[in-house]
């Protein structure tokens, strides 16, 4: 059996990730490295390639060039070894609208080998152990995104990847779920450029390559591995 | 609870909650036979023409269940949520074709009689033991094939035409397999023996249709 990645290996290395949809490009030349515990932004417009990075590195999408690793696995061929490790906060639940929150939760639960005992425990830390028994279908979309914010981190994954997670929330939701997230190597996206102050590192993207944007990002590339401080030294523009 | 129980249960549930395979297969199933009574315009049928009709209509019922077997999946991305989770993805596969032979038992519980009383004569109750080996075999043969067509149609626009098109060509060995092992059961001279050469070749199907889905599966869902 192969022994785990050390600790030491960063969350994620990406080197010329390349992928392509048909003809169109959708992800080109983006090359970064995110060290274990720190926070990824990922910045852009829409049709940037924002969802396709993540999708990319929650094994949903493979890779069409250049090297990918996450958690010290290189992707495609060693997804199967990740997937249990990270957890996926995507635009759409990914969840069954006909079962209940805890049969969805028991559900992944049993996936992940996760004990029973967690869901309840999810289920109350997002806020839902009172409509715990009602089907999906009838819950509000900030209930769903809550509900999906439990499935996410039910195995206490080490790398949570999060398309927008603050999307069909209200300010006390989004209370709700920080201190689910809080201290886990994670990649976010965004088109709030305030993200990106919570952020160790910073990736612009726009039309699928690493980009400047508003001349705040300056970091398209192997900058993105630079700590916090060193990266407002060198983006002269703030 | 393995990945394999826990999977089929969902699936078990999720039909029991929305309804939407078993009862529009069972309908279709009725409604089809009604139709070849009054289109055939005779009380009563036999040999190759009972089986003929008997598997076509249990065919084309089985195709409108296929389609239905990764919807719920589709939606809201719930299948890419089991795809996320460490678990081998032919599990998955084995779950769907489990709950799809399941179905198919139970709209043929409703639809086996229903052909009985409108197209059969009363000398055919003989037949049942052995139409039930041939039921047993041929709907495993569809079970692993549609869920294997319906898979690989899952993520296109056409999902619905597409099972049928590649589904309908690729069931045509247990279609002509199971009408020609039934047709001996359904003779109008009382039910004869039942040939063990067709059963074989449902089994052999079964089997090599079987192995050639748990091969490809796990392909047939990445991007």
């Amino acid at each position: 059996m192969p022994s785990p990645p050390s600790t030491d290996t960063p969350a994620i290395e990406l080197d010329g990730l390349e992928r392509r949809y048909g003809e169109r490009v959708a992800l080109a030349g983006v090359s970064l490295t995110l060290p274990r515990g720190a926070v990824l932004a990922v910045l852009g417009p829409n049709g940037a390639g924002k969802s396709t990075l993540l999708r990319v590195l929650a094994t949903l999408l493979r890779p069409h060039g250049g090297t990918v690793k996450v958690l010290g696995e290189d992707l495609p061929g060693g997804a199967w070894k990740v997937r249990g490790r990270i957890g996926y906060l995507g635009h759409q639940p990914l969840l069954y609208r006909d079962l209940s929150a805890r049969e969805n939760l028991l559900l992944h639960a049993r996936l992940h080998r996760v004990a029973r005992v967690r869901v309840d425990e999810m289920l109350d830390a997002v806020g839902l152990t009172r409509r715990a028994e009602d089907p999906l279908h009838t819950f509000s979309r900030g209930m769903v995104q809550r509900c999906s914010v439990a499935r996410t981190v039910l195995h206490d994954p080490d790398l949570v990847l999060l398309d927008e997670p603050r999307a069909n929330l209200d300010p006390a939701a989004a209370e709700i779920i920080e201190p689910l997230l809080e201290g886990r190597t994670r990649v976010m996206t965004s088109h709030d450029p305030r993200d990106a102050e919570r952020a160790e590192v910073v990736l612009g993207l726009r039309e699928g390559h690493p980009h400047a944007i508003d001349g705040l990002y300056a970091v398209p590339a192997h900058a993105g591995t630079a700590p916090r401080a060193d990266r407002r030294t060198q983006d002269g523009a703030r | 609870m393995t990945p394999l129980s826990a999977l089929l249960r969902k699936e078990l549930r999720l039909e029991w909650r929305t309804r939407e395979a078993v009862p529009a297969m069972a309908l279709f199933s009725v409604t089809t036979f009604v139709v070849f009574h009054f289109g055939l315009q005779r009380d009563a049928v036999d040999g190759a023409l009972a089986a003929g009709v008997l598997w076509v209509t249990l065919l084309f019922a089985a195709m409108l269940g296929a389609n239905r077997l990764f919807v719920s999946d589709s939606e809201d991305g719930a299948l890419e949520g089991i795809l996320l989770a460490p678990i081998d993805r032919t599990a998955l596969y084995a779950a769907k074709a489990i709950a799809f032979a399941a179905y198919l038992a139970i709209v043929e519980i409703v639809a086996v009689p229903a052909f009985y009383l409108l197209l059969l004569g009363p000398s055919a109750g003989g037949a049942v033991p052995g139409l039930l080996a041939v039921l047993g075999l041929a709907d495993i043969g569809i079970a692993l094939t549609g869920t294997l067509v319906s898979g690989l149609a899952t993520r296109t626009r056409s999902r619905d035409l597409l099972v049928s098109l590649l589904g309908l060509p690729l069931l045509m060995p247990v279609i002509i397999a199971a009408a020609r092992a039934t047709t001996p059961l359904l003779a109008a001279a009382g039910p004869g023996d039942l040939p063990g050469r067709w059963l074989a070749v449902l089994a052999l199907y079964d089997l090599v249709i079987g192995l050639i889905a748990l091969a490809v599966f796990d392909f047939l869902l990445e991007d």
